[in-house]
This record gives structure tokens, C-alpha cells and sequence, in this order.
């Protein structure tokens, strides 16, 4: 197998599986496909890291930017799915879905993750301008898949704020096009990445500028930075418990990866506007906004939905800052982030199922009735609020040190920030987890599989980290300026 | 370039402006859904403009996809979805019109202060004043959308928005992918419009009235 045919299986087995699954009727075969596809997408996308790459065409690349986001991309994709293969049966047994919502259900789970793939491996500003916004779509018809009132009033909100952001997003795209077309000639090599980096010191800057003005507003409602977020409470709490996993994990770092490239854009034309000050205002504003927010939280999806808002204003800030070590923090936070909030939603999944209900208060003594599950989401949670020994300590750590040494005062406002979410989360822990149990003790069904497998890679990174990840990560970082 | 040529797009991007002025003080949904088509029926013109004029063939076909669907189907099923689902016929406004209105000016103003300081440089004279009217008519787009209660109008809003997105796309010289993008969002369209029809035909919602939206924010009850 070469490099360009495992680049063709993390983009074709997607959408071929998309196109079985919306044929196949009975859900339990459907889920298992459903795993079958997403892991063998998974082993397609890690062999790109050994395989020679494909060289870059107009429309598709892999480098060393996207290529550990498509496998991290493709694994929690397959954690994800295998999650909710076990959990989703139960759904149906409540009434919550019907078997004709499933199928559709396990066929859009595919598309979305063929539209993400496509959206990390694109070579082309208008080619993933498309694929965000087939992700965008297939996860809206998902986030109202329980089709309740709530279900359905957060997809709407959810659809309309997208929209608007993807269509901010377009226009920014469309000005990179006029600003790179009088440089590069018209037509199809103005829009690929690879001319536009190594042309962009002759662009016009001033072009530049107001097209990333509309690419980070447009993008970053995508983010969820605060304040274009009001979408992202809701599109989590009222959706399936997998689907939140995904879209906290891997779509607010695809919606990332894109303001990424174009902030590399923007680095190489000398005379364009620095973007690093205008994400660390929204870096900070979003880190601040929704610390302040965990505490007033009574639902627990709604809780570690303002948590990744936190969480994206951190590396938001950590890119904006700039410079090896911060970019390097930055890099580590999303691929931790990704990892721990991907877990909290598979260890949330189950706790709402066995109490059934969201609301915080109900929920009580969870490591005493349920020691697996109450210590793996306890670990979880004490790592998203940045205890040692795991990764995201580690990367907030970094983020942190590098940020007094360059910006102290900027640094306060972050610690200060990082304070408040610390105590929100391990207040809200402390009751969800110790005490008495309480509430209802229905039985369990989802796999407690992926949280721990998530939980064993953030831990064991956080206290050793790959040598090959960390020249990963360095040469990224370099690369991003 | 001829003056022929300039002047003839430079006017069907100007009246796409005005008529999304007009869409901003019509206070009746139906009359709000005619001027989008008309809006829809330009913005097809420009874009076969831009087509005869840059020799660009596949343009023509995002006219024809903004002359059919945007300037003919879609206008219909939201007629049919007020009608069968009995929604005010009144536009809703959230500030009165002439606040709207003096906005709008302002958005205007901005745009064309923006763009065309910003092309100051650029040759292609055609290219510059498209995009400081599409810019203002994606701004007023936004506008309505923000000033709107109703679902219905705030769509209308948001496809006025894309109107000036495709009007934007097909002044770019040479822009690729215009085809794909106007199906794209032409797309997403069907699926807002269904969506409007289906949240009201399962009679879930009350109303598809965005402020219900609104008191539902935060937290669950």
C-alpha cells in the first residue's frame, strides 16, 4: 500500500460506509459497521505516519500540520463509535430514537467523519470551505436526532449561528482568492495551499488583513469562541451523548485546524497585520467568559460544554501568543483536549443512563455505586482541570510559564481564568462523584472501554511523552511561527 | 474593459443593494418573499454578467441554479409553508424601520469605505466595486437577520447574505469553485427551508417564533 492509497481509504471508507449504512436496515448490525469502518478508517489514516506521502495535488495534501490530526481524527472517531455502538441500543429500548432514526443515525456518522477527514486532508481553501460544512450539516441533523423540543430548538440555533459563520467564512475565502489571484494567476492555483503560503509575501496585506478579520469571526464561531459560542452549550447537551464526544473533540479542532492555516498565511506576509493579538483577545474572552459560566451550570453536558469553550480559548490564546513553546503547548492542549473531553462525554453518556437525567443535583455518589465508571469520569475530570501528572497539565503549564515570561500581565488574566474553572470543576465533581449515592440506579450499558483507553493515553503522555511525538510537535510548532 | 460592460454589472450589483433595502422595510411576509425572489432574479442576471463578460461558461450555471431555485422554488415552498402553517403575516421586527434603515445606511457606508480603500491598488476596476456591494448586501443580510423574530424572515435574511456571498464569488476573476459552492449552499438552503416546515408540521414548537429560542437558553428546566 502506498502513501496516496491510505490517503484515498481515510476519505473513500467514510463515505463508502456512509452509502452502506443508509441502505442496511437493523441497527445492531448497522453499529458494528459503523466501528468496523471508523477503525479501519483509523488504521488507513496512522499509516500515513509511516508511509510515503502522496506528493500534494490541487485538492489533497498530507504534511506534517495535518497529519497527526487525521489520526488523531480517526481515532477518536473509532473510540467514539465503538462507545456508541453499546450505548446506542439502549436509546432505543427508552423510546428515545426509532430504528429508521438510527440508520440514518450510523450513516451520517460517516459522512460527518468524511467530512472532517476531507476538511484536515484538503489542499484547497474552497475545497475545505465544502467540507466544514458537510461536517457542519451532518452534525446539525444529528444534535436533533431525539427530535424533543429542546433536540430540536438546539439544532435549529445551532444551524442558524453555522451558517451564518460558514458563510463569514466563505467571504474571507473568497478575499484570500482576490488577494492571491493578481499574484498567482486565475483559476484553480490561487486556492491551493501550497502556492498560497509560498506566494503570500507578494499578496496584498491590507486584503489579507480584512480576510482574516472574516475567516477568525466566520471560523471561530465554528471554535466556539466566545462571543459566537451561543450555539455550542446547547448543540451538546441536547444531542446523543457520542455525538457530543465528537463534536467537543475532534470538530472544534477541525473548525481550529482551518483558522490555523490561514494564521500561517497571514505569518508569512510580513507587511499583513500580526494575528496573534486579535486570538488572544478572544483567547482570553472565551477562557474568562466561560469559567465564570461553569458555575452556574445545573446540567452536566451543559457543564463540559462551556468547559471546551474554556478549553478553546486556551489554545486559542496559546496560538496567538506565538513562538516555539507556546505553539508547542498550543499543539499538545488540542490533541490532549480532544482525548480527556472525548472521555468525560463517554463517562457523562453512562451516567445519564443509569440515572437518567442531565441534571447535576440528581446525580450523587458516583464512585460509590459505580467504582469503574466514578473513578475513570474523577480522573477524567481532575485532568481536564489540569491536575498533574496529565497531559493537559502538562500543556496549560506550558502555556502558563511561557505567557509570564513574554506577557505578565496577559498571564495573570489567564491564571486567574484557569483558577476559576479549576474550582467550577472540582466543585461540581466532588458532589457528582462523592457522598452518598442517590437518585435512580438503572443498568449500565455503555463500554467503559474507550474512557479508560482514553484516560491511559493522557495519563501515560503526561508522564512520558514519545520522543517521536515531541519532534512532532517541535516541528509543527516551528512551522507555525 | 469596455464602459459598456462595467457599467451594465455595476448596475445589477447596485440594484442587488437596493433591493435588499427594500427587503429591510417590507412589514408583509409575502410582499418580504416577492422582493427576495426579485432579489434572486437579479443576482442571476449579475452572475450571468459576470459569465459573458470574464468568458467564464460555468457561471451560467450558478445563474440558472440563483434564477430556479433561489428566484422561483424556494420563494414558492415558503408561501406554501406561511399559508399551510398559518404563520403571522405580519414581519415581526425587533427595532422599527427607520433605526433599520439608518443601520443599513451605516453598513453601507462601511463597506464601501472598507472595500474600496482596499482595492485602491487592484487593476481590475470591475472586481473592487463588486465586492464592496456584495460586502453590503451580505452585512445587510446580517442586518435582517438580527432585526427579524420570525423564522421565516430570518431565513430570507440569511439567503439575502448568501446572495451577496455568490455575487462576491463570481466577481472574483477566475474564481474556481463557484459552481460547487452555490450547490453547497444551495443545499444547506433546502435544508433550512425543510426544516422550517418540519419543525412546525410535527407541532413541536409552539411557534417558529427565534424569541422562544431565546428563553430557552441555559439551562434546561
Amino acid at each position: 500500500m502506498t502513501g496516496a492509497d491510505a490517503l484515498s481509504a481515510v476519505l473513500v471508507l467514510p463515505a463508502g460506509g456512509a452509502a452502506l449504512l443508509a441502505l442496511l436496515p437493523g441497527y445492531r448490525a448497522s453499529s458494528w459497521i459503523n466501528v468496523a469502518t471508523s477503525f479501519l478508517t483509523f488504521v488507513a489514516a496512522a499509516s500515513l505516519l509511516v508511509l510515503d506521502r502522496p506528493a500534494p495535488g490541487d485538492f489533497l495534501r498530507v504534511d506534517d500540520l495535518n497529519v497527526v490530526f487525521v489520526v488523531l481524527n480517526t481515532l477518536v472517531g473509532f473510540t467514539a463509535a465503538f462507545f456508541s455502538a453499546s450505548y446506542i441500543g439502549h436509546e432505543l429500548q427508552i423510546g428515545r430514537v426509532t430504528p429508521a432514526n438510527l440508520r440514518f443515525y450510523h450513516a451520517m456518522y460517516q459522512m460527518m467523519m468524511f467530512g472532517m477527514n476531507l476538511a484536515l486532508v484538503s489542499n484547497n481553501i474552497g475545497l475545505m470551505w465544502v467540507a466544514i460544512e458537510l461536517a457542519t450539516l451532518t452534525t446539525v441533523l444529528m444534535v436533533g436526532l431525539y427530535r424533543t423540543h429542546e433536540a430540536l430548538e438546539a439544532a435549529w440555533k445551532y444551524f442558524i449561528l453555522g451558517s451564518v459563520g460558514i458563510a463569514l467564512a466563505l467571504f474571507g475565502t473568497i478575499l484570500v482568492y482576490v488577494a492571491a489571484q493578481p499574484v498567482l494567476g486565475e483559476g484553480m492555483p490561487s486556492m491551493v495551499w501550497g502556492n498560497l503560503i509560498s506566494a503570500a509575501p507578494r499578496f496584498d496585506p491590507a486584503m489579507l488583513n480584512v480576510a482574516f478579520v472574516f475567516l477568525l469571526v466566520g471560523y471561530g464561531t465554528k471554535v466556539g469562541l466566545a462571543p459566537f459560542h451561543a450555539w455550542l452549550p446547547d448543540a451538546h447537551a441536547e444531542g446523543p451523548t457520542p455525538i457530543s464526544a465528537v463534536l467537543s473533540g475532534l470538530l472544534l479542532n477541525v473548525a481550529l485546524y482551518a483558522l490555523l492555516r490561514f494564521k500561517l498565511l497571514m505569518a508569512a506576509n510580513e507587511a499583513a497585520v500580526a494575528p496573534g493579538p486579535l486570538m488572544i483577545a478572544l483567547g482570553l474572552l472565551s477562557l474568562v467568559f466561560a469559567a465564570l459560566m461553569l458555575y452556574r451550570r445545573r446540567d452536566i453536558k451543559r457543564l463540559f460544554a462551556y468547559s471546551s469553550i474554556e478549553h478553546m480559548g486556551i489554545i486559542v490564546f496559546a496560538f496567538g501568543i506565538g513562538g516555539p513553546l507556546a505553539n508547542f503547548a498550543g499543539l499538545l492542549h488540542m490533541v490532549m483536549h480532544s482525548l480527556t473531553k472525548s472521555a468525560i462525554f463517554f463517562a457523562v453518556g453512562n451516567v445519564t443512563q443509569i440515572k437518567g437525567t442531565q441534571n447535576i443535583a440528581e446525580i450523587r455518589g458516583l464512585t460509590q455505586s459505580h467504582p469503574a465508571l466514578g473513578w475513570g469520569l474523577v480522573l477524567a475530570v481532575l485532568s481536564i482541570a489540569g491536575m498533574p501528572p496529565s497531559g493537559v497539565f502538562m500543556s496549560e503549564f506550558l502555556v502558563v510559564t511561557t505567557s509570564f515570561a513574554r506577557m505578565p500581565i496577559l498571564a495573570l488574566i489567564l491564571a486567574f481564568g484557569l483558577i476559576l474553572a479549576f474550582a467550577a470543576l472540582l466543585l461540581r465533581l466532588s458532589g457528582i462523584a462523592f457522598g452518598a449515592p442517590s437518585g435512580e440506579d438503572r443498568p449500565m450499558h455503555g463500554s467503559l472501554v474507550p474512557l479508560w483507553l482514553h484516560l491511559a493515553l493522557v495519563y501515560l503522555i503526561g508522564l512520558h511523552m514519545p520522543q517521536p511525538m515531541v519532534d512532532w510537535f517541535q516541528t509543527v510548532a516551528a512551522i507555525l511561527g | 474593459m469596455h464602459g459598456l460592460d462595467f457599467d451594465i454589472a455595476h448596475l445589477l450589483a447596485g440594484s442587488l443593494v437596493l433591493v435588499s433595502f427594500m427587503m429591510i422595510y417590507q412589514d408583509r411576509i409575502y410582499s418580504l418573499l416577492n422582493t427576495f425572489a426579485l432579489q434572486a432574479v437579479l443576482l442571476a442576471l449579475a452572475v450571468a454578467w459576470q459569465a459573458w463578460i470574464q468568458g467564464a461558461h460555468h457561471l451560467y450555471a450558478s445563474a440558472a441554479l440563483a434564477l430556479v431555485f433561489k428566484g422561483t422554488i424556494v420563494p414558492w415552498a415558503l408561501h406554501r409553508i406561511v399559508q399551510r402553517l398559518g404563520i403571522h403575516r405580519e414581519v415581526e421586527v425587533v427595532t422599527g424601520v427607520v433605526p433599520t434603515m439608518l443601520a443599513g445606511m451605516g453598513l453601507v457606508a462601511l463597506s464601501i469605505l472598507l472595500m474600496l480603500q482596499l482595492t485602491e491598488s487592484a487593476e481590475n476596476a470591475l472586481a473592487r466595486e463588486d465586492l464592496a456591494f456584495a460586502l453590503s448586501v451580505i452585512l445587510l443580510g446580517m442586518l435582517m437577520m438580527v432585526t427579524r423574530r420570525n423564522a421565516v424572515t430570518q431565513v430570507v435574511g440569511f439567503m439575502s447574505l448568501e446572495n451577496g456571498l455568490i455575487l462576491a464569488a463570481a466577481g472574483a476573476q477566475g474564481m474556481p469553485l463557484v459552481v460547487e459552492i452555490s450547490v453547497a449552499f444551495s443545499v444547506l438552503i433546502a435544508m433550512i427551508v425543510i426544516g422550517v416546515f418540519l419543525f412546525r408540521i410535527r407541532e413541536r414548537f409552539d411557534s417558529v417564533d427565534l424569541e422562544s429560542l431565546d428563553e430557552f437558553r441555559g439551562e434546561r428546566r
